[in-house]
């Protein structure tokens, strides 16, 4: 025991003595907290759009004005021709067009209809459907004011909208439960299957099968430190969000940190296996680094909801382990639900833990023999 | 030996911070000797022989390396010299040929001349069912061999080796040496590190350096004499007990 | 010149030799995109609707019926109890629950106004907004309906509908692979010239094979250009075998020109391949290296516009887009393969690319010491 005492104390005054390492490793998941929280999100804010208005009349001038002095528009241009339509969205100045036909304004009086269009970039789906959904509301609601005033038609069926969990929609909710989750299985299977890797590749690692310590101590040495730092950037992160984005732990904190455990250790142990499986230190990176980062990034629903995916996808997310520690951290988080409602996530994570561990000392046996 | 002057230190100083690794260093090195440089480990050997061939500046002090400015000529020197280190550092993953290959491509010398030079060096090592193994599967002292031919491939005026032998039996070091001879004979200075006393012998003259200083400079037979010794051993434990225990080389 | 050659040889044969990386470097790519671009879409189709029905009146089945005909929604809980469904809600087995009170026929057909409640699991923010669009849509047509049965007798002029036609261009059918596919290469590309350029350096220091090579006449840029242009190389053989396996499974258009399109990739590689090679220098560990380089490729993917829109970023983070390559070739690739720009549209992003690409590179060489 004591003897393995000393060796998780090497290992960890390995991992401090390399300070840029460990800068990364903590000032990774600020960042990125910082970037989901104040630089990137899903809204559109201030999208140039341009008008092409053949009838410049009382009424365009009004839906223009209504348009723009919302927060989603900024007018580029007031275009001429059909013509320019297609310069201007070319060179990406302009998001979106609206169109306005002739007569506008006349048609609506006299013949009680008038045409206009909404022409939308769409190389940007998502963007071109916020910006087309925006404006049509912004259109509709036009549209209701100026039916009211001139007839005294009523909506009748009025909605009231009551946004759960989120009311203020911000997009906190989504990214802080996405950037832990990515950040640790990223962070732990690099870091376990390189230190281990690295053994292999330099010889040292015969050094120390040779030792009295057993296989088992040396990879749990190894292991040890870089679990304790991924738990302190849980803490982190959950205190980062607190202070940031006033995004609270609305269940139990001690079930977030264990379910947080049981993730760290599904993803070192994921490193281990690598570490069994590569040669070289750029195979354990290439493996942990270019294998995981996109599927964790797009298959979890940390920025592209799993509920859009086609079905097919749901086969290959059941064998993807963020997306359950990412479902587990939104119900303890954000709805503040129980154990009970996680038992299932938390069962699967551990059978995959358990897997993992499996296959690796087994891979680790043979490769001894 | 009075060949012409290739290596000229004067008043070398190497400090890394407070530390002193050479320490007013002076001595010439003359064309076709065999020049070697002993010392017990931390003395300061690799921190010179880094200086002399160009892979770091010195603090102050004029060393002159073929006939150029080691401060401000290194590239100069460069294409002058040859150089083999501690970790001989062919590529592992290459395979014999590829390595001399490449180093013959970098020397800027030509397709053919590279071709048979390969045939007939590894003709001469005896090397010819290595030649297109990996590096990493040789036995340690036909790497040795094959890195020192490859320093010597493009015909240096100088060659720099760093303990270019340590790790083997005495029968490959011996070999070793032959093939060291056969540069010489062909012209090609020789700088040696070592701290196996019998491969003193070997030199022409011999520098005992301690504590970053050099404490003895003459031909073997001089150095016996002078110190009433039987062998280089004996003097080298006489004048250079190391009293600084610094381990491992300097880089 | 030569000499380089010999160099570029040396990189190709030890990349290759790992024979693990040589395979992995383009089944890897190929793979994840054949695999993640059909997975990543925004589009909201099957949102999972609960109804609570206090009406039960033909009016409101009326709704319920349109709701399920406008192809967003499948209805999948019928309720009475307000509790049940919020359950539901809390279960995830319904993303929004839309309440009908009693009496909705009633005071609909006397033409007085009538509240519905929706409610939206909105930790999803985007999500739920949409879902919420689409709903009120829904709503509205059906509002109109009502209003012109009421007032079956005033003239249609006293009901003036604007009719909105919605076109999207370069894109109809909102396809989103269109749209990821650029994006999911240029980063599986960028990822292996990244971390691989980067590592072979660091690992030639750390097993000291680079003293060799430093104690020959070798130029800077010789040895740099070496290291670079091997994965520069493959990145475009990536790219190509991509585009191509895209236009076969996938379809998607080439609408400008593709000799301009890998021109720019091969300045984006230039500029990536020389930042990798730039932190190398500075770094003395593989682990070391792989940190530092995950930091920037992280931000720079993160802040390239691949995932999120650009327009919605703070003035100040498109200002670091400046020096973040990723943000051109993000841009370049969609305006050329979708929207057919030309050179002109391009070009002021063209240029930015080749000015970063120059400054990475030469910061590399220069920083590359061959003397301590």
């Amino acid at each position: 025991m004591k003897r393995f005492h000393g060796f998780v104390k090497k290992e960890f005054l390995h991992i401090f003595r390399d300070y840029r390492t460990l800068v990364i490793l903590f000032g990774l998941p600020v960042a990125e907290i910082l970037i989901f929280g104040f630089v990137i999100s899903m809204e559109i804010k201030d999208a140039g759009i341009a008008f092409l208005d053949l009838s410049k009349d009382d009424v365009t001038q009004k839906i223009s004005d209504k348009m723009c002095s919302s927060d989603f528009f900024r007018k580029v241009e007031d275009l001429q021709s059909y013509h320019d339509i297609d310069m201007i969205m070319k060179t990406g100045r302009a998001k979106a067009v609206i169109v306005f036909g002739e007569n506008f304004g006349r048609d609506l009086v006299s013949r009680g209809e008038a045409d206009m269009s909404i022409i939308t970039d769409a190389s940007e789906p998502n963007t071109a459907t916020l910006i087309t959904n925006y404006a049509s509301a912004i259109v509709s609601d036009f549209n209701m004011e100026y039916r009211e005033k001139n007839s005294g038609a009523k909506i009748l069926v009025s909605p009231e909208v009551r946004m759960f969990y989120n009311p203020e929609l911000r997009s906190h909710f989504m990214f802080v439960p996405g950037v832990i989750t990515f950040i640790l299985i990223l962070i732990c299977a690099l870091m376990t299957s390189i230190t281990i890797t690295r053994e292999k590749e330099f010889g040292t690692m015969e050094v120390l099968l040779v030792s009295p310590l057993k296989p088992s101590q040396i990879i749990l040495g190894k292991v040890m430190p870089y679990f304790i730092l991924s738990f302190i950037n849980v803490l982190l992160i959950l205190l980062l969000s607190r202070i940031a984005f006033d995004l609270p732990v609305k269940g139990s904190l001690s079930l977030l940190l264990a379910e947080s455990m049981l993730y760290i250790l599904m993803s070192l142990s994921l490193g281990i296996l690598i570490s069994t499986v590569s040669k070289t230190m750029q195979q354990a990176i290439f493996i942990s680094l270019v294998g995981l980062m996109l599927p964790t990034i797009l298959l979890s629903g940390f920025i592209f909801p799993l509920e859009n995916m086609p079905r097919v996808y749901d086969v290959v997310a059941y064998f993807l382990p963020p997306r359950y520690y990412i479902t587990i951290i939104k119900n303890i988080m954000i709805k503040g639900t129980g154990f009970f409602s996680v038992w299932k996530e938390t069962l699967i994570l551990t059978i995959m833990t358990l897997f993992f561990i499996v296959l690796s000392v087994r891979k680790f046996k043979i490769r001894l023999q | 030996m009075t060949g012409n002057t290739v290596i000229s230190v004067r008043n070398l100083v190497k400090k890394f911070g407070n530390f002193v690794a050479n320490d007013n260093l002076n001595f010439n090195v003359f064309e076709g000797e065999i020049f070697g440089f002993l010392g017990a480990n931390g003395a300061g050997k690799t921190t010179t022989i880094r200086i002399l061939s160009g892979l770091s500046k010195p603090t102050s002090g004029t060393v002159m390396v073929a006939g150029f400015d080691a401060k401000k000529q290194a590239e100069e020197i460069k294409k002058n010299i040859g150089y083999m280190c501690q970790r001989f550092s062919l590529y592992d993953d290459l395979t014999v040929k590829e390595n001399i290959m490449l180093y013959g491509g970098i020397y800027g010398m030509k397709k053919k001349t590279i071709q048979d030079r390969t045939t007939a060096l590894l003709e001469q090592l005896n090397f010819g069912q290595y030649s297109d193994s990996m590096i990493s599967s040789l036995p340690l002292g036909l790497k040795q061999k094959l890195a020192f031919s490859v320093a010597i491939l493009h015909e240096p005026r100088i060659v720099f080796l760093d303990e270019p032998t340590g790790g083997v039996d005495p029968v490959t070091r011996r070999q070793f040496w032959e093939m060291i001879y056969e540069a010489t004979a062909r012209g090609i200075t020789v700088f040696v590190t070592t701290h196996y006393m019998d491969e003193a012998e070997y030199c022409d003259r011999v520098s005992i350096m301690s504590e970053g200083r050099i404490v003895a400079l003459d031909t073997p037979e001089e150095l016996r004499k002078q110190y009433n010794a039987g062998s280089i051993e004996e003097v080298f434990i006489k004048i250079a007990r190391p009293s600084r225990n610094v381990e491992g080389g300097l880089e | 010149m030569r000499t380089i050659l010999y160099l570029i040889r040396k990189e190709f044969l030890q990349i290759f030799r790992d024979k693990f990386i040589g395979k992995a470097i383009f089944a890897v790519p190929l793979v994840q995109m054949v695999l993640l671009v059909p997975a990543v879409t925004f589009e909201i189709k099957n949102i999972n609707l609960g109804i609570i029905d206090r009406d039960m009146s033909p009016v409101s089945r009326n709704l319920i019926s349109r709701l399920e005909g406008s192809g967003f929604f499948k209805i999948t809980c019928f309720t009475h109890s307000e509790e049940e469904a919020n359950n539901m809600l809390h279960r995830n087995r319904c993303d929004m629950i839309l309440h009908i009170p009693e009496g909705l026929d009633k005071e609909t057909t006397s033409g007085r106004v009538c509240p519905v409640m929706v409610s939206v699991n909105a930790i999803n923010a985007t999500t739920a907004q949409l879902s919420w669009a689409y709903l009120n849509g829904v709503l509205q047509d059906y509002n109109i309906d009502i209003i012109r049965q009421n007032a079956a007798v005033t003239t249609l002029s006293a009901m003036p509908q604007i009719k909105v036609t919605n076109r999207y261009w370069y894109n109809e059918l909102l396809n989103y692979k269109y749209y990821m596919l650029p994006g999911i290469l240029a980063i599986l590309v960028t990822a292996i010239g990244f971390l691989l350029a980067g590592l072979n350096l660091v690992k030639e220091k750390e097993t000291g094979t680079i003293e060799q090579i430093n104690v020959t006449p070798i130029k800077k840029y010789q040895f740099i250009t070496a290291k670079m242009v091997p994965f520069m190389i493959i990145g475009l053989v990536d790219l190509a075998l991509g585009l191509i396996l895209g236009k076969i499974l996938f379809d998607i258009p080439f609408r400008g020109s593709i000799g301009l399109m890998f021109l720019c990739s091969a300045i984006f590689l230039a500029g990536v391949l020389g930042l990798a090679l730039l932190i190398s220098t500075f770094s003395s560990t593989q682990q070391q290296y792989m940190f530092i380089a995950f930091f920037f490729m992280i931000i720079f993917i993160l802040m390239s516009g691949i995932f999120t829109p650009m327009d919605s970023m703070p003035l100040w983070a498109r200002k670091f887009d400046i020096i973040n390559p990723m943000a051109y070739l993000m841009k370049i690739y969609r305006m050329i393969m979708l929207k057919g720009s030309a050179f002109s549209d391009i070009a002021r992003d063209f240029y930015s690319l080749l000015i970063l690409a120059a400054v990475f590179m030469s910061l590399a060489v220069r920083k590359y010491r061959k003397t301590a």
